[in-house]
């Protein structure tokens, strides 16, 4: 995989307590997908669990340079993008657990998060069907002469199928204030890019909307955050979609179910992309600046830990749904 | 009271709610500039602008999915299929995105919309644009289905659609829209859910909706000039929430019973009727249950065959005498 275009944005002292919420975020999103692992081991979370391990400085990173009233839609893969949103990992937790006390009142599941009042829309577990969703939600935005913007994470799998096509087309001919950040993580589900697509550079993909493009290195979490910050700033002051590729890459297999490597990678390539891990990259950059030490580090991962912890113990203590909320919230009143 | 064509109720209909709620809008393929397709959006463009009557590419899966993320974050949108056979191209927006969205965010985010065109069968069109899907939407929990036979339905059942804090799938006749009838002015809501008793009779009862309400008249007026026979005719205006009160209570009146429905017959609107009947008030029947629907078949082109697919007074008549154990 080439390098993608990107410098990497220095280090502004000033700015120590944002890197350490960068960090804090990306930190608190790997420890919760290992406890989510471990639970889905002991069978308190079911279903289909795609963990996020490896691609935490998308989510956080994006949602960084984003307004507390923005909106965002997700694909199944979401659990972080929900905790870079700033939902509780209890809440989330427990919605894994399919609990009552769950975002989505444990209806929902790891592929259906949903926090209204923090403008999360969902995770949307059909590949692709939730970036019409994005266009629509920028439409509304525009409708009402406002200046959020709407944001797409999806998978570089789903820029093949017709819902991208549509949902970008339309953004660019109607000069929508909306994001699509295509989260390349190199394989839908076990299948290669370059077995699935014609144009291995998706940004290239944007040409055909006549729509602005960048191609990100998704594991620097501060060059993330800056290019989501041009693309807002097109979005909010001049109503321009962007499509944004960010290139990452999955530490663990494709769901719980899949082993890590699997058939249609080695080890090796897992082994070596590991080397790029967006956390301690950060940690290291902080530490080189002089700006955070390994007792920083260590002190803030024990929170983190702990933290996640007491999610997991509130996950598991909650109560179910009461069996009458089977036929709730099929109609809305 | 005012007479209006069955187009132009709707397009009543359109008008009021755009002018009473900012939040509606109308989307959809030559709904503007060409004053739409089947002219049900005349006038409108001219009236509230581009930025609510909205042309799209011919891009069914896409403006459906935009209508429904506008609704996510509050709009109410109108989404205009140019015809039902179309939004097969949709299915995924209509039933995983704006069916479930509610249920699947504990209730946080429902989606008002409603998605309109013509379905059924029109003249000649063929097999890919012959085709009533009111079954397939019923089938869905968290749809309603909607299915106006008269112009004074379109409009009050359109105005309620709208209004409605649901995903609505709302299907007019193609051959309904030169229809004339009264259309009562201003504020005419028909709610969703209500059946309309069209005829009142003893002897039988035959449940339709959509255009086919209009051959079960004929025949229910045949059946009493020529057999002597009084038959009720039940519009059930609604598919899905299903007026199952206003039937049971016919079928208890008349222990008969023919279900006509334009769709294939497989796992049909009348087969959950049916369903209703024999398991609420079987014993109040003196004869089983019979259906007349369309043929089995993809809608063939030659103007004979397509016309033996479709329910028609005869086969209506004939049907009642086989309930009635007439001949």
């Amino acid at each position: 995989m080439p390098t993608p275009p990107t410098s990497v944005p220095a280090l502004d002292r000033s700015r120590l307590d944002f890197y350490r919420g960068l960090l804090r975020q990306m930190l608190v999103i790997r420890r919760f997908e290992e406890k989510a692992a471990e639970a889905y081991a002991l069978g308190k979370i079911g279903g289909f669990c795609h963990l996020y391990i490896g691609q935490e400085a998308v989510a956080v990173g994006s949602i960084a340079a984003l307004r507390h009233d923005d909106y965002l839609m997700c694909s199944y893969r979401e659990h972080g993008h929900a905790l870079a949103r700033g939902m509780s990992s209890r809440t989330v937790m427990a919605e894994l657990f399919g609990k009552a006390t769950g975002c989505s009142r444990g209806k929902g599941g790891s592929m259906h998060i949903f926090d209204a009042s923090k403008g999360f829309l969902g995770g949307h577990a059909i590949v692709g069907g939730h970036i019409p969703l994005v266009t629509g939600a920028a439409f509304a935005i525009k409708y009402r002469a406002g200046d959020q913007v709407a944001v797409a994470y999806y998978g570089e799998a789903a820029v093949n199928n017709g819902a991208f096509h549509e949902a970008l087309n339309m953004a660019a001919l109607w000069k929508l204030p909306a994001i699509y950040l295509c989260e390349n993580n190199r394989y839908g589900m076990g299948t290669a890019l370059e077995r699935a697509s014609a144009i291995y550079d998706i940004a290239q993909r944007a040409c055909s909307y006549d729509m602005i493009a960048e191609t990100v290195d998704g594991m620097d979490v501060l060059a993330v955050y800056e290019a989501t910050a041009r693309a807002v700033k097109r979005a909010r002051e001049g109503h321009l979609p962007t499509l944004l590729e960010v290139r990452t890459y999955r530490f663990m297999g494709h769901s719980m179910s899949d082993p890590i490597h699997g058939h249609y990678r080695t080890r090796e390539e897992v082994d070596e992309q590991k080397k790029k891990d967006p956390i301690p990259a950060l940690f290291h950059r902080l530490e080189a600046a002089g700006l955070m030490t390994q007792a920083d580090y260590d002190a803030l991962d024990a929170h983190v830990l702990a933290e996640v912890d007491a999610a997991v113990k509130f996950a598991d203590e909650s109560p179910e749904p009461d069996a009458d909320q089977l036929y709730a919230d099929v109609y809305s009143a | 009271m005012p007479i209006l064509t069955y187009r132009d109720a709707l397009n009543q209909a359109l008008r009021e709610e755009m002018e009473r709620d900012p939040n509606v809008f109308l989307m959809g393929e030559e709904v503007g500039v060409y004053q739409g397709a089947y002219k049900v959006s005349r006038g409108l463009l001219e009236s509230f602008g581009e930025k609510r009557v909205v042309d799209t590419p011919i891009t069914e899966l896409g403006f459906a999915g935009v209508g429904v993320g506008a609704a996510m974050v509050g709009l109410r949108p109108v989404i205009e299929f140019m015809t039902w056979n179309f939004a097969l191209l949709a299915l995924d927006q209509i039933i995983n995105s704006a069916a479930k969205m509610l249920y699947m965010s504990g209730g946080q985010v429902p989606i008002p919309i409603v998605f309109r065109g013509p379905g059924g069968a029109a003249r000649q069109l063929g097999a890919q644009h012959s085709q009533a899907f009111e079954s397939w939407y019923a089938h869905i929990p968290g749809l309603k289905v909607v299915t106006p036979a008269t112009p004074a339905d379109a409009k009050g059942l359109l105005k309620s659609a709208i209004r409605d804090n649901n995903p609505v799938i709302f299907l007019e006749g193609e051959m309904l829209y030169n229809m004339k009838g009264e259309v009562p002015e201003g504020e005419h809501l028909v709610p969703l859910g209500l059946a309309d008793v069209k005829r009142e009779g003893s002897d039988v009862t035959i449940i339709c909706h959509s255009k086919t309400v209009i051959p079960c008249e004929k025949a229910a007026t045949a059946l009493a000039e020529q057999h002597g026979v009084s038959a009720e005719v039940i519009d059930l205006r609604s598919i899905r929430p299903l007026d199952t009160e206003t039937i049971l209570a016919s079928v208890r009146k008349t222990n008969r019973c023919v279900i006509v429905e334009e769709g294939w017959p497989f796992c049909g609107v009348g087969a959950q009727v049916v369903d209703e009947i024999q398991r609420v008030a079987f014993d109040d029947l003196d004869a089983p249950v019979i259906r007349v629907t369309g043929a089995d078949v993809p809608m063939p082109y030659n103007k004979a065959l397509e016309r033996a697919t479709k329910p028609n007074v005869d086969s209506i008549i004939e049907a009642v005498k086989t309930v009635s154990y007439m001949d």
